[in-house]
């Protein structure tokens, strides 16, 4: 494990004014069109807790990932690690034992030409860790995530169900004794009863080596069990962020309520019968002026189209960007400003 | 006076896939009736045989499978159908629509073209008709400038939108029964729940029968009227949506209920089901959930359980009060 470096108060993870736009193929009047991957977010890790990241196709969610990851280069925007700045301060090397991920493709993750033990063994050896060290540490993860080393540890990836491969790549993600771990959908793929399993095996584990997670999701009753902090995702730049009761009690987005509204409730008699939303996520290519929800928002006045809605403080350290919360915005629900 | 047949009637069903050098046991001794314009949602993991039952009652299935059983949909006998009468009953009678839109369009045709082709294949109409119906369909299923977007390519349109236009495509010619392989587990939250009502709407106003797949309870809960619960290979519960949600008697469907996150909310763990689903291929000899079974007893280990009718129907030899 490595050292804590700022205490308990420092967050693990700060990322501020993070952009990354992909451009598009085009052709004529529209070319040089970019993706609005992710653009502009701000927010904290704080040591020892679970945010959960939500929002539709398109949000940004996994290319925030990949961002914190190092897969891919930001346009601009920082990233600091327990205070410390990436490239700077911290070398790229020793960040990347710090933080590992998971995704929600178990088979794909895996080199199908490794047995799992070699995948487990795989960065260790890479990091300097002696090969028998590194097997034996294999084994010994193999043990904690439900496998029995004596009959898995010799299997190839096409051997074992979905679950047992994620059971797999979550041990490899904790080989090198990372601090924070990424969950990108990481328990999207597997059936219900295996989920449960899987989620209460993280939960174990978090405990046990004092892990701090970011756990992308696009369930949000996973992620209401799961997180302690949430971040709504809404193209490209948060929409909201805040203590997970909270927002799912008290939405401050008109998005994030939509969203919650569309869960399907297991109750026969608690059907919907209108939709919360219309429409579809839009691209993310063009996102719409203003605030980018506005064409689908059931509060959206003109100036939701012309002004873009800052995050703004709810209480706590609950932020929501929406005009109608802010005294001044010219929307009509905004507060009156504090006499 | 008597009761009108089911329009869907499955009798005994057993599937078994042979492609390699074993045998695969998918569906296991299925019985099943849906009647004219209700709605059944099958609920299973993956594995369980829900999707294999599905297609079951249109013969979908790769060569050398071997289907055994009774089918009856419509009142024809879908296993003596010839070619020419089985592609008849496929979009006509009987139509599908599946989770992945954009594999089930053809991407180098345009959508609306698609269209007029299946209502030409079942229907004596000339193209004109074929247009005019086709832009009917897509203002049914609502979608936003329906002219414009018949002259789309399927690489043109959002997930939602093709799904639309695949539900527009499988109700071209009035089938009376619709068969819905998890249609909106590939869809983001906020529009599953459009396409879910969407379904809803139209299966009561066209009175359609509805088998549709899935493995979210919450799903099943929006649109069924009747659940049956498959686990490795047969049904181990079935009965009213309500019935089996409130009062589940499968140690099983129990299993599936107490293990949704929703019930944890506050608790630090989440309650689970041990173990995994069993091997097809090599499938214990009792009841295949007694491996994993909490109620289990010295029967459920030899013997194959029945599905016996109740309030719901449970195959379970110590089942739960209902």
């Amino acid at each position: 494990m490595s050292l804590d470096l700022g205490g308990p108060a420092q967050p693990l993870l700060t990322v501020q004014g993070l952009v990354k736009h992909f451009p598009v193929k085009g052709s004529g009047l529209m070319r040089r069109r970019v993706v609005r991957a992710v653009d502009g977010i701000d927010f904290k890790v704080k040591k020892g807790e679970t945010l959960g990241v939500v929002g539709e196709s398109g949000c940004g969610k996994s290319t925030t990932a990949r961002l914190i990851m190092k897969l891919l280069d930001p346009d601009s925007g920082t990233v600091l690690f327990d205070g410390q700045k990436l490239g700077h301060e911290l070398e790229l090397s020793a960040y990347r034992r710090q933080v590992q991920m998971v995704f929600q493709d178990s088979y794909a993750s895996l080199n199908p030409r490794l047995t799992i033990e070699e995948s487990i063994a795989f960065a260790p050896r890479i990091h300097g860790v002696t090969a028998r060290a590194a097997t034996e540490r294999a084994h010994a993860l193999l043990n904690r995530v439900g496998l029995d080393p004596g009959r898995f540890a010799g299997r190839y990836p096409h051997e074992l169900s979905g679950g047992q491969r994620q059971r797999v790549n979550i041990a490899r993600a904790l080989a090198l004794e990372p601090r924070l771990v990424i969950l990108d959908e990481a328990v999207s793929a597997l059936d219900k009863s295996v989920e449960a399993q899987v989620l209460n095996l993280l939960l174990d584990l978090k405990d046990e080596f004092g892990l701090t997670y970011i756990f992308i999701s696009h369930d949000l009753n996973v992620v209401r069990f799961l997180c302690d902090r949430v971040m709504v995702m809404y193209l490209g730049k948060a929409a909201e962020i805040g203590d997970t009761e909270a927002i799912y009690e008290r939405p401050g987005h008109p998005y994030s309520k939509a969203l919650l509204a569309s869960m399907p409730k297991a109750n026969p008699a608690e059907r919907m019968d209108e939709p919360p939303l219309a429409g579809d996520p839009p691209n993310p290519i063009d996102p719409p002026s203003g605030c980018r929800f506005h064409p689908r928002c059931a509060l959206a006045e003109p100036v939701c189209s012309q002004s873009e809605p800052p995050l703004l403080q709810l209480g706590g350290d609950h932020e929501a960007a929406c005009l109608a919360n802010m005294s001044g915005s010219g929307h009509s629900l905004a507060p009156s400003r504090a006499p | 006076m008597q009761t009108p047949p089911a329009i869907i009637d499955i009798r005994n069903l057993a599937v078994t896939f042979r492609g390699g050098s074993r045998k695969v046991r998918a569906v296991n001794g299925v019985d099943l009736t849906v009647d004219r314009g209700e709605v059944l949602a099958l609920l299973g993991e993956s594995g369980s045989g829900k999707s294999v039952t599905l297609r079951s009652l249109l013969r979908l299935h790769p060569k050398g499978t071997l289907i055994e059983g009774e089918i009856k949909v419509a009142g024809q006998d879908v296993m003596r159908l010839g070619r020419r009468a089985l592609a008849d009953l496929r979009g006509g009678t009987v139509s599908m629509i599946f989770q992945e839109p954009r594999l089930a369009l053809d991407p180098v045709y345009r959508v609306g073209d698609q269209i007029v082709e299946t209502i030409r294949r079942h229907m004596p109409v000339s193209r004109s008709e074929a247009r005019a119906r086709a832009l009917r369909l897509f203002e049914d299923v609502r979608i936003p400038s329906p002219e414009s977007r018949l002259g789309n390519y399927p690489h043109e349109m959002s997930g939602g939108m093709l799904q639309r236009s695949m539900i527009a495509m499988a109700l071209a010619c009035d089938p009376a029964i619709l068969l819905a392989d998890e249609p909106t587990t590939a869809l983001d939250a906020t529009v599953q729940i459009q396409i879910l009502l969407l379904l809803r709407e139209l299966q009561t106003r066209r009175g359609l029968a509805v088998v549709f797949v899935t493995h979210d309870i919450g799903v099943a809960a929006q649109v069924a009227d009747k659940v049956a619960v498959m686990y490795a290979g047969r049904i181990v519960e079935s009965g009213h949506i309500a019935d089996v949600i409130h009062n589940p008697r499968h140690p099983y469907t129990q299993g599936l209920l107490d293990a949704r996150v929703e019930l944890a909310q506050g608790s630090s763990r989440l309650r689970t089901i041990e173990g995994a689903p069993p091997d097809l291929s090599a499938l214990p000899p009792g009841c295949a959930f007694a491996p994993r079974c909490g109620r289990v007893a010295e029967t459920c280990r030899t013997v194959v359980p029945e599905l016996h009718s109740g309030s719901t129907s449970v195959a379970c030899f110590e089942p739960l009060r209902g």
